[in-house]
């Protein structure tokens, strides 16, 4: 054995060299250009499904924080998205449609829901888990629908979209489209960053061997709380674009459908990947733009092929493009 | 808020309470037993309504179209999990998650290709129709009665075959120990099959008692699952006794909740700012209960013995 | 070590009692640790010493008796506040995090007693801070070659090296060595009991061991556990001579 000693100045040994994301800037450029290419030809309609999947993969991203990296199975994470939504759509009807205004209402909101709610949920494990974060989320869900003032069962409709710093940055598709391609970009970096630290390492070790981390010294339920408040501030981010895209919010948007779905995104691009999550939201809107095209019932066709990709393949779609070599190390 | 009103929603409240015990009591051993999480149970329960509609419409008589829904319940429930389930077992939670949430999707749409978006009804079998006097001037439906009490039966079986039986012990030891089990050389696949097919006809048979009381719709498995978990949660996992127990405390919170929480808030507050608060929390309350009980017992109120 | 005896002991164990339904697990356990010093705690199989180990790194809690650890009872504090009040533990079925390198697993362990140990915006794995002392355990364990590797794929006698390494960058007073050696082949367990030796008279160790011929070699104090209860402690010769344990434990081992 060589073991060489190591002074404290020494440079330390190398170590071996890391995945580079190229994937990831493929992936980010190719998006950015995509208005380029509607205005040369392709279906404008994509600009505005690809906005929408863009959304989705902002929450979808925080749920991988959370259920990928963390190893917690959330069913609730679409209650972030209408928390976004309604407090968007409520303070616009308010006639306080500045986002400086509603960012922070958003964020803090989301903070505190998810603190409230993780603290009880983080209690327990495994099918518990999952069971009471799917309640948590139908909470929300009929609290939306009691919001008799703000248009209950039937949704809220807005009659103008949030200014940022006063400044009309919703009113055309294609700035919409980049500010949402920004902020996902901003999130990614974010949720990337976070992972890579010292939370992320003890987050990662948790899902793993929470025992062990135990006794290493960290209190594991307060790190997994971390992670879910912060989770759910990035998802109630999504759900202020999603109300200002549609310029209508209803407790559609908190369904459990919707959580499930969130889920699915995850999964189909690759639990734990982050940019999985933004691959997944994309082929899920995609597939079910084609689909809904053909039949109105689509879901028979698209709930067997959930069960066909589960009990096929693991992995979801990145593993698969890691297995055809397109994301290879350098 | 008279006494007779809150005499009708108590009872209400229990026969809510019964039909959630249904769905839950098969759904708690699938969990405890098998630690695999099912979210098309909800859809196993629309499905039990549905044929009752069916097979009721058929026959001309409830008792055996009942019986027709609940063979034809459990044949759907065995095809499933040869064709699924059975895959799943051995898989983490989020595949099972996933994969039954296909299943919803699936099911949910199937069933209004089959049978149409619109709302569906069985009558009520005219030897229980009518009512029941309570007491002066109070009637009570006694199809409600008679649902609460083929519930209570039904508990009662549950009961003496869970405490009672050799199959109701591995299922007890499965619960509280799942290695143990295969320890003792007992065929696994089987008793998970037994366990499977038992949860899905007492869902299957919720539906179906609740056919002629609920309006049988697509989407109506959907909230009854997650009261279900709720009621699962709240009482323990794994736990007969508990779902029994959580599924009445989740009835009646959920039912008076509903009806006396306009009244209640009156009392502080004007009639239009109590409505719209009432109608928020009282949706709500269930949830609540639950979140003080999970803070106070993490493992429900009446866990499963020996498991921690 | 005589002389270490009349030091305080960094860990008491008084009446400690532990039961499951009928079966008394811990029956009026009496045991401390000195500073420095090797505590070996030997049983036939069912004698309950993982148990004790579970109680004193807080993962049970005992029925009745306390546990005191540097002078304050820890009886009721969680595993994760013992471990940073420096008690640190191995476990018998290994336990590290199989995904992570080597160097990551004895990261961890480092961050928990750096000044962040969660800082959120700070890249982990090119942080020198971590990274240096992280090393330095693995050379002391002799695992620098294997730095790199993830630790899911390292041998089994590497895994407990591992396991070491990541309680010694705990900064700990005193280690629980839940059975280093079970498993291990002659010649990774000849290099463990090196370590073992190496380390000795650094930290108080209580060592749960089969082995009995590294148990009498290593240890400075012997403690015989059967049925939950102290049947004989004291230095190897006289535990080794002592009637009691022979019939108990020592005889059937011939």
């Amino acid at each position: 054995m060589s073991a060489l000693p190591v002074p404290a100045d020494a440079a330390l040994p190398a170590a071996p060299p890391r995945r580079r994301p190229v994937i990831v800037l493929v992936l980010f450029l190719l998006l950015a250009l995509l208005p380029v290419a509607v205005s040369v030809g392709l279906p404008a309609h994509w600009l505005t499904l690809t906005t929408r999947a863009l959304i989705f993969a902002i929450a979808a991203l925080s749920l991988d924080l959370i259920l990928g990296v963390g190893g917690l199975v959330s069913f609730g994470h679409a209650a972030f998205i209408g928390i976004g939504a309604y407090v968007t759509g409520i303070m616009i009807t308010e006639g306080r449609g500045e986002a400086l205004l509603i960012l922070p209402a958003i964020l803090l909101l989301c903070a505190i829901f998810a603190a409230i709610t993780g603290a009880v949920s983080l209690r327990t494990r495994g099918v518990a888990f999952i069971m009471i974060t799917l309640a948590f989320g139908q909470m929300a869900f009929f609290l939306t629908q009691a919001l008799s003032g703000y248009g209950g069962d039937d949704g809220l409709t807005l009659y103008e979209r949030s200014t940022v710093a006063g400044y009309d940055l919703f009113g055309s598709r294609t700035r919409l489209y980049y500010a949402v391609l920004v902020a996902l970009a901003g999130c990614y970096i974010l949720v990337r960053t976070l992972v890579a630290s010292r939370f992320g390492r003890v987050l990662r070790a948790a899902r793993e061997n929470a025992t062990r981390v135990t006794v290493t010294g960290y209190d594991v339920g307060r790190i997994r709380l971390i992670a879910y408040v912060i989770s759910g501030m990035i998802a109630g981010l999504s759900g202020f674009f999603l109300a200002n895209q549609t310029e209508f919010v209803s407790p559609a948007f908190v369904s459990w459908q919707r959580s499930g779905e969130l889920i699915f995104m995850v999964v189909l691009g690759g639990v734990g990947s982050l940019h999985g999550a933004i691959i997944g939201a994309l082929v899920f809107l995609f597939a079910e733009d084609v689909l809904s095209g053909w039949t109105e019932h689509w879901k028979v066709i698209f709930g067997p092929l959930i069960v066909l990709f589960v009990l096929f393949t693991r992995g979801g779609l990145v593993g698969l493009l890691g297995k055809l070599g397109v994301a290879r190390r350098d | 808020m008279t006494t007779s009103l809150l005499i009708v929603q108590i009872l209400n409240g229990l026969q809510f309470g019964i039909l959630l015990f249904l769905v839950a009591a098969g759904l708690t051993l699938v969990f405890g037993v098998m630690d695999f999480i099912n979210l098309a149970h909800g859809v196993q329960y629309m499905l039990g309504a549905y044929l009752a509609v069916t097979f009721v419409g058929l026959t001309g008589s409830f008792v055996l179209g009942l019986a027709l829904a609940l063979a034809a319940a459990l044949l759907i429930g065995l095809a499933l999990e040869f064709l699924v389930f059975r895959h799943l077992y051995e898989r983490d939670h989020l595949d099972q998650v996933l994969a039954t949430f296909g299943l919803i999707l699936l099911l949910n749409q199937g069933v209004k290709m089959v049978w149409g978006a619109a709302p569906l009804s069985v009558p009520v079998p005219a030897f229980l129709s009518g009512s029941v006097p309570l007491m002066d001037g109070i009637l009570y439906p006694t199809y409600r009665f008679a649902l609460i009490g083929a519930g209570l039966a039904v508990g009662a079986l549950l009961w003496f075959i869970v405490e009672k039986t050799r199959t109701g012990m591995l299922l007890r030891a499965g619960a509280s120990n799942p290695s143990m089990v295969s320890a003792l050389g007992v065929d696994i696949r089987k008793l998970f099959m037994i366990v499977f097919a038992f949860g899905t006809m007492l869902a299957g048979f919720a539906g179906a008692m609740a056919a002629p009381i609920l309006s049988v719709e697509p989407g109506m498995g959907d909230t009854v699952l997650i009261l279900a978990f709720v009621v699962i949660v709240v009482g323990g996992i794994g736990s007969i006794r508990g779902a029994f127990v959580g599924a009445l405390i989740v009835g009646l919170v959920d039912t008076l909740g509903r009806s006396f929480m306009n009244d209640l808030l009156r009392l502080f507050m004007s009639a239009p700012s109590a409505r719209a608060t009432g109608a928020a929390l009282s949706s709500m309350l269930i949830y609540l209960v639950m979140a003080m009980v999970l803070f106070v017992r993490p493992e429900g109120l009446l866990p499963a013995k020996g498991r921690s | 070590m005589t002389e270490s005896r009349a030091r305080e002991p960094v860990l008491t164990l008084t009446g400690l009692n532990k039961a499951f339904g009928a079966l008394k697990v811990t029956d009026g356990v009496n045991l401390s640790v000195a500073p420095g010093e090797l505590h070996a705690l030997i049983g036939p199989n069912g004698a309950g010493k993982t148990t004790l180990v579970h109680q004193i790194s807080g993962m049970l809690r005992p029925d009745a008796g306390s546990i005191h650890f540097r002078g304050t009872d820890i009886t009721a504090l969680t595993p994760e506040k013992r471990a940073r009040a420096g008690l640190a533990r191995t476990f018998q079925i290994t336990s590290t995090i199989a995904s992570l390198s080597v160097l990551e697993n004895v990261a961890l362990s480092v961050q928990a007693r750096a000044r962040h140990p969660l800082a959120l915006f700070r890249n982990a794995a090119d942080d020198d801070n971590l990274n240096r002392p992280a090393w330095a355990a693995i050379e002391s364990v002799g695992l620098s070659e294997r730095a790199h590797v993830l630790a899911g794929s390292l041998s089994h006698g590497e895994k407990r090296a591992l396991e070491i390494a990541m309680a010694l960058t705990l900064e700990p007073a005193a280690i629980l060595l839940d059975e280093p050696l079970a498993g291990v082949g002659r010649e990774e367990g000849e290099r463990l009991i090196g370590l073992l030796r190496s380390l000795k008279g650094r930290y108080a160790m209580l060592l749960v061991e089969h082995d009995m011929e590294a148990v009498f070699a290593l240890a400075d104090t012997v403690t015989v556990l059967v049925y939950g209860r102290v049947i004989a402690s004291g230095d190897p010769a006289t535990v080794r001579a002592d009637p009691a344990v022979r019939e108990a434990y020592l005889g059937e081992e011939g």
